[in-house]
């Protein structure tokens, strides 16, 4: 009897996992079903249009690539900086310690949240504007809890010889962090970085909050443009009610998704190089 | 300049780049502060948290919050009936049942199901969970609860499962095996042992689940509709606090109106329940890390 129990809860458990698994197949199949036959090169390289047929992605594409690279370059050096301090220099200070409980709390904060501080702080206060550099400011003090945590578990990894290796050759102890902790940090440094940028990718709700347009007739030609991303342009074309733009939706997904699976693969390569060197 | 100054430099900078977390957090707080202050001193404490009506962007403006706190409720809720079980049952499966191998390829595997933009998910829960439901439930409405609750529960459960996993694999072998030697099965091992032995961790995951429930967005800016109302019905459409702030965005509000203020005030609500959450969950975590140190 209790045998067959465990049978039956061994069986329950492993179809709550095959049912999110399904799941998951399901959202795919049907976005692949409704939006692939949208997918075009004219549907990459054309502006928006009121008429759904005839509308494209080229300004959201071009918004997410300049916003995201723009995230980027203000999260790295900020986050790897926040996260040396915090591993090399600040360890079990009380005041290190309050910061680390902050970043975690940070990074469990709302997105939406970041969005009010973006239109507070970067689009009114400091006069940005609705502009890229609004935009990529506000992600990346959302991506920076993320590439803090996993940059300190990169750092985690160098082994302490070599830092003291390192002293012994009369090293101070930036140059130390610098020449050698920090070399071989960066693959996973960068790993945690794409992972970090993928999320920021497809994020929908700061960005409206900030007032990134929906529509918008032209890509940015500096950081101060105005811009839309591509979630904005999914999230426009679903909220209409004609069936037409839905597909329109379904293929900007599309369009999303492979973005965010190379951006994936990117990672992945990184990470792979890094171990088979580490075993080499 | 010497090396000795440089370093002592070097050192401050990196400290400011840590500091910034601190002022983010603070500059949330202003930013939310301010704004609220000026909204309170049109509309009294009580009437916003105590109103049962909010239509500050019609003629008769009313500014009660309880419909938008009762939408975003009943999502989280139906969102929580999805997610805890199904995550503490498949944390229960991947960390007690499962072969290494399989485990191997479905974590990776329910990670993209976290990974997946929330646009996503609201555009599979309005084109396809919707209508399907519709089929069975003729009586729901094109905007609900019910369907942005069961496509929110799916994208939190792979944050329930591997916080929970993680929580059970902490929990000492040794107590497994005192477990197995008295004669009893897997699962009453599992129900037993591991998991009263893994109690705070697991709650930790569950309340972190709630707070992502009360914050997302997109989801039911989507498929849940622009009508705060309060009710318990998931299948009338509803509004919740992230998708008014949204729905005001959208449109083109001038800032210094109370209709733009009431999006801080909302935020600052927000704010603080998702970080109440979150301090609770932080403490539960240390918790359970101090039983097994």
């Amino acid at each position: 009897m209790r045998k067959y129990a465990d049978l039956l809860f061994q069986f329950v458990s492993m179809l709550t996992l095959v049912v999110a698994l399904a799941a998951l197949a399901t959202l795919v199949y049907d976005i692949l079903a409704d939006g692939a036959g949208r997918l075009s090169w004219t549907f990459l390289t054309t502006f928006p249009s009121r008429n759904a047929d005839q509308a494209g992605v080229y300004h959201a594409l071009m918004g997410s690539i300049w916003v995201i690279g723009l995230t980027a370059a203000l999260a790295l050096p900020v986050g790897v900086a926040a996260a040396i301090y915090l591993e090399e220099y600040g360890t079990r200070s009380r005041v290190a310690r309050f910061i680390e409980l902050n970043i975690a709390n940070l990074a469990a904060v709302p997105s939406i949240i970041y969005g009010l501080l973006g239109l507070g702080l970067f689009v009114r206060l400091m006069g940005m504007g609705q502009s890229v550099m609004a935009g990529a400011s506000t992600l990346a003090l959302l991506a920076l809890p993320v590439v803090i945590l996993s940059t300190r578990e990169a750092l985690r990894t160098v082994p302490s010889t070599i830092r003291e290796g390192s002293y012994a050759l009369g090293a101070t102890k930036w140059q130390t962090i610098w020449h050698q902790v920090l070399p071989m940090a960066l693959p996973g440094v960068l790993t945690g970085l794409i992972l970090a940028l993928s999320r920021a990718i497809g994020e929908t709700a700061p960005l409206i909050t900030i007032g990134a347009l929906t529509y918008i007739p032209f890509a940015p030609d500096s950081i101060w443009s105005k811009f839309t991303v591509l979630p904005i342009q999914v999230f426009n074309w679903v909220s209409r009610p004609q069936v037409e733009f839905h597909t329109n939706a379904a293929a900007a997904i599309l369009v999303l998704l492979a973005l965010l699976l190379s951006m994936n693969a990117v990672a992945i390569i990184v990470r792979d190089r890094y171990q088979r060197q580490g075993r080499a | 300049m010497s090396t000795r100054a440089l370093e002592w430099i070097i050192e401050r900078l990196l400290f400011l780049c840590a500091a910034l977390s601190v002022l983010t957090t603070a500059g949330i707080i202003l930013v939310l502060a301010v704004e609220t202050f000026e909204f309170l001193r049109e509309v009294s404490v009580v009437e916003f948290l105590t109103g049962t009506e909010w239509t500050p962007l019609f003629a008769n403006q009313r500014f009660g919050v309880l419909p938008l706190v009762a939408g975003t409720m009943l999502v989280s809720a139906i969102a929580m009936l999805v997610a805890l079980p199904m995550g503490l049952l498949a944390a229960i499966y991947l960390s007690e049942y499962c072969p290494s191998g399989v485990r191997r390829v479905v974590k990776p595997v329910l990670e993209i199901l976290a990974g997946v933009p929330t646009v996503v998910y609201g555009y599979f829960a309005l084109t396809f969970v919707t209508p399907v439901l519709q089929q069975f439930l003729p009586t729901l409405s094109g905007f609900n609860a019910l369907s942005p609750g069961l496509v929110m529960g799916l994208m939190i459960l792979p944050l329930v499962s591997s916080l929970s996993e993680d929580a059970m694999r902490a929990v000492p072998r040794g107590l497994r095996e005192g477990s197995y030697a008295l004669g009893a099965t897997r699962m009453q091992t599992a129900l037993r042992v591991v998991v009263p032995g893994a109690f705070s961790g697991i709650t930790a995951a569950f309340i972190l689940a709630v707070s992502r429930a009360v914050g997302e967005t997109m989801i039911v800016a989507i498929a849940a509709g622009q009508q705060p109302r309060l009710t318990a019905n998931p299948f009338v459409p509803v509004e919740t606090m992230t998708a008014y702030i949204v729905q005001v965005s959208l449109g083109d509000t001038p800032q210094g109106t109370i209709e733009y203020r009431t999006i801080f005030a909302v935020g600052m609500l927000l704010f603080l329940m998702t970080f109440g959450l979150n301090l609770i969950s932080t403490w539960l975590r240390e918790k359970f890390r101090e039983e097994y140190a």
